[in-house]
């Protein structure tokens, strides 16, 4: 066994516990998990099964953990874990799963593939198989501190930008704000106007908020890669940043993957509590909404619906609110048929839309969101996470879809009643 | 003589090896532990965990055609086989006069035969379907297939049995009874019991996040 092999299996191993042994002990095989994914439905590859993804640690419990499995191995009669293995399942973890997590809701035995699907691509980095764009992301992330390579002087002219923009001063490094707001690098490159429509909203519901120039990125590389030490280390780097600020409260951007890593996988990689709250952004809209803090004037007339974002919604638990929102300013919202908890996956989450040999797979796939929008017949869609909006636009060019598309802050900020509140401050 | 084993030692043996396998494999899940959640829950994971394990006894609606085979052939099986096992006349005799010291009314022979109907028929389907599937055939393993066929003698020994034209396939239905005792801790077939912890601990962690699994 190489040594790579062997740091492969090892983390691999290191990975197991109760819960995957409970799920692989429970698997009947079925094949239910094909049927609510995406990989499987729209290509009819049953490789792409959410349970066979996570062969390889199958394997390993089968060998290290079953009677049959022992007993075969003692007799030399299973074939150990092999490079070949960890090729063969690098290209379906990384390039075939986007860990929406859909086929963890509908597993009569309960199995959560996402949950082992997670815990594979931490093997399969020890080994060295992962797809090298995200590799180079990651250590963009490392070293630059943002996966697509946005400096701080990026970030800086940026806020210049928004601040002309808007006319309004955007806070940097405000010791003692209330919320520390961070970003998505797409935001920033891609989608700088939710900088500026935050400034707004805020500036109209009397929200004391900065940015910290130390630290803003709110993605992690290392939980796409699967590269738990990376994730801690970005981790620790939010950590350190809002301390610095004295803030209560951090606010996760328009990003799926962001929200589920700071809000849920945060405390359990670095082994503490956050020494600070975590919101989505579309939480602490709501929130401003009920405490009438937020108050907007007109509406769009357009048909629209609203994409949830996996990690946003079904891994992250913010269903009710954006809705709330879009009830404030879109009367002609309505929900595409599988919504909600239930949604399909843009095509590239879970790092694959950073996996650039994964793009023709991921525009194959995307037509199940193209199915579902034409059964709507909207015109503009609606959705809260950056790296959606960026697959969504991408999913559209290439059906030559005509619809309008917009992220929930910028649609808010855009019917906004900008008076200053009078709330005693 | 081979009647007095099957029906004396066999038995016993039997019984010792599922009940102790059932209890080892389960205290050995329990044994490996997870790490505890560090992140701030926004409701019970116990309670949510429960709640999921009830919850996934019905398919989820969005899931609508795709799933209708595999719905309708386990629920005929399963329903169909815990009927059997709990409500077929010989069956409920059994259990008073050797584990429970009671009985409760059994269903009439017509109803035996309706629902072994129904238990064939969701075996086969969902064994078929194993077969012919490319993603079933592609997963699946030989475990499956000896639990299913384990499974299936079973059942044909029982509705031969419960004919009681000889003493001899009683005794075969309850030698394949044992068998299928002595296979189970070592097999798939646990995931009678796995699937409660399996389904709760999925549930306590969407729970905890406000999702409803």
């Amino acid at each position: 066994m190489s040594s790579r092999l062997e740091q492969g299996v090892e983390a691999m191993r290191a990975q197991m516990d109760a819960r995957v042994v409970s799920y692989f002990s429970s698997c009947v095989h079925c094949g239910i998990c094909a049927e609510a994914c995406l990989f499987f439905t729209e290509t009819g590859d049953p490789r792409y099964t959410p349970i066979h993804k996570t062969e390889p640690m199958r394997k390993l419990w089968s060998q290290e953990y079953t009677f049959w499995g022992k007993l075969a191995s003692k007799l030399g009669l299973s074939k150990p874990l092999t490079e070949q293995d960890f090729a063969d399942w690098e290209m379906l973890v990384y390039d075939g799963c986007t860990m929406c997590a859909r086929c963890s809701m509908v597993c009569p035995l309960g199995v959560d593939m996402a949950y082992i699907i997670r815990k594979v691509k931490e093997g399969l980095r020890a080994a060295g198989y992962s797809p090298p764009d995200l590799v180079a992301a990651a250590e963009r992330a490392r070293t630059i501190g943002s996966p697509m390579g946005v400096t701080v002087k990026t970030l800086e002219a940026t806020i210049r930008v928004q601040e002309k923009e808007t006319g309004l001063e955007i806070p940097l490094d405000k010791e003692g704000a209330e919320y520390l707001c961070l970003f998505s690098s797409g935001e920033i490159a891609g989608f700088p106007e939710y900088i500026g429509s935050l400034a707004r909203i805020f500036k109209a519901a009397g929200v004391s908020w900065t940015i910290s120039s130390q630290y803003f990125e709110a993605t992690n590389t290392g939980v796409q890669l699967g590269d738990s030490g990376l994730a801690a280390e970005l981790v620790e780097r939010v950590v350190a940043a809002a301390e610095k600020l004295k803030v209560k409260t951090v606010v996760s951007p328009e990003c799926g993957h962001a929200y589920r890593t700071i809000r849920w996988d945060a405390p359990n990689l670095i082994g503490r509590r956050l020494p600070f709250e975590v919101v989505q952004i579309m939480e602490l809209l709501d929130q401003l909404r009920q405490d009438g803090r937020l108050k907007t004037d007109g509406t769009i007339d357009d048909r629209l619906s609203f994409h949830d974002p996996c990690n946003i919604t079904r891994r992250g638990g913010v269903l009710k609110q954006p809705r709330e929102l879009l009830n404030m300013v879109a009367p002609n919202f309505v929900e595409m048929t599988e919504h909600g908890a239930m949604n399909w996956c843009c095509g590239g989450g879970g790092g694959v839309s950073s996996n650039e040999r994964a793009n023709e797979l991921r525009l194959q796939v995307f037509s199940v969101k193209k199915r579902q929008l034409d059964e709507v017949k909207v015109d503009t869609l609606v959705t809260s996470c950056s790296n959606c909006r960026h697959m969504l636009e991408d999913g559209l060019e290439e059906n030559e879809m005509e619809l309008e598309l917009i992220g929930i802050t910028e649609l808010i900020a855009g019917h906004l009643v900008e008076e200053t509140p009078d709330r005693g401050q | 003589m081979i009647t007095a084993f099957i029906e004396g030692p066999l038995w016993y043996f039997a019984l010792v090896v599922f009940l102790i396998g059932v209890a080892w494999r389960l205290f050995a899940i329990a044994r490996i532990g997870s790490k505890p959640d560090l992140s701030v829950p926004r409701r019970s994971a116990a309670v949510s965990g429960f709640m999921t394990s009830l919850r996934r006894f019905l398919p989820r609606r969005e899931m609508g055609s795709r799933i209708r085979l595999h719905v309708l052939a386990g629920y005929m099986f399963h329903l169909g086989l815990f009927a059997l096992l709990l409500f077929a006349a010989p069956h409920v005799l059994f259990l008073q006069e050797h584990l429970l010291g009671f009985g409760w009314t059994p269903m009439p022979y017509w109803a035996f035969i309706v629902t072994s109907q129904i238990a064939f028929a969701g075996l086969l389907l969902l064994w078929l379907h194993r077969v012919l599937n490319p993603v079933t055939r592609l997963i699946s393993d030989a475990d499956d297939h000896v639990a299913a066929v384990l499974t299936f003698v079973v059942m044909l020994t029982g509705c031969l049995a419960l004919m009681e034209a000889f003493t001899g396939l009683r005794v075969l239905h309850r030698f394949t009874v044992e068998l299928l005792m002595i296979y189970f801790p070592f097999s798939r077939l646990m995931h009678a019991f796995t699937f409660i912890p399996s389904r709760a601990y999925t549930g306590a962690l969407f729970g905890r996040r406000g999702v409803d699994a």
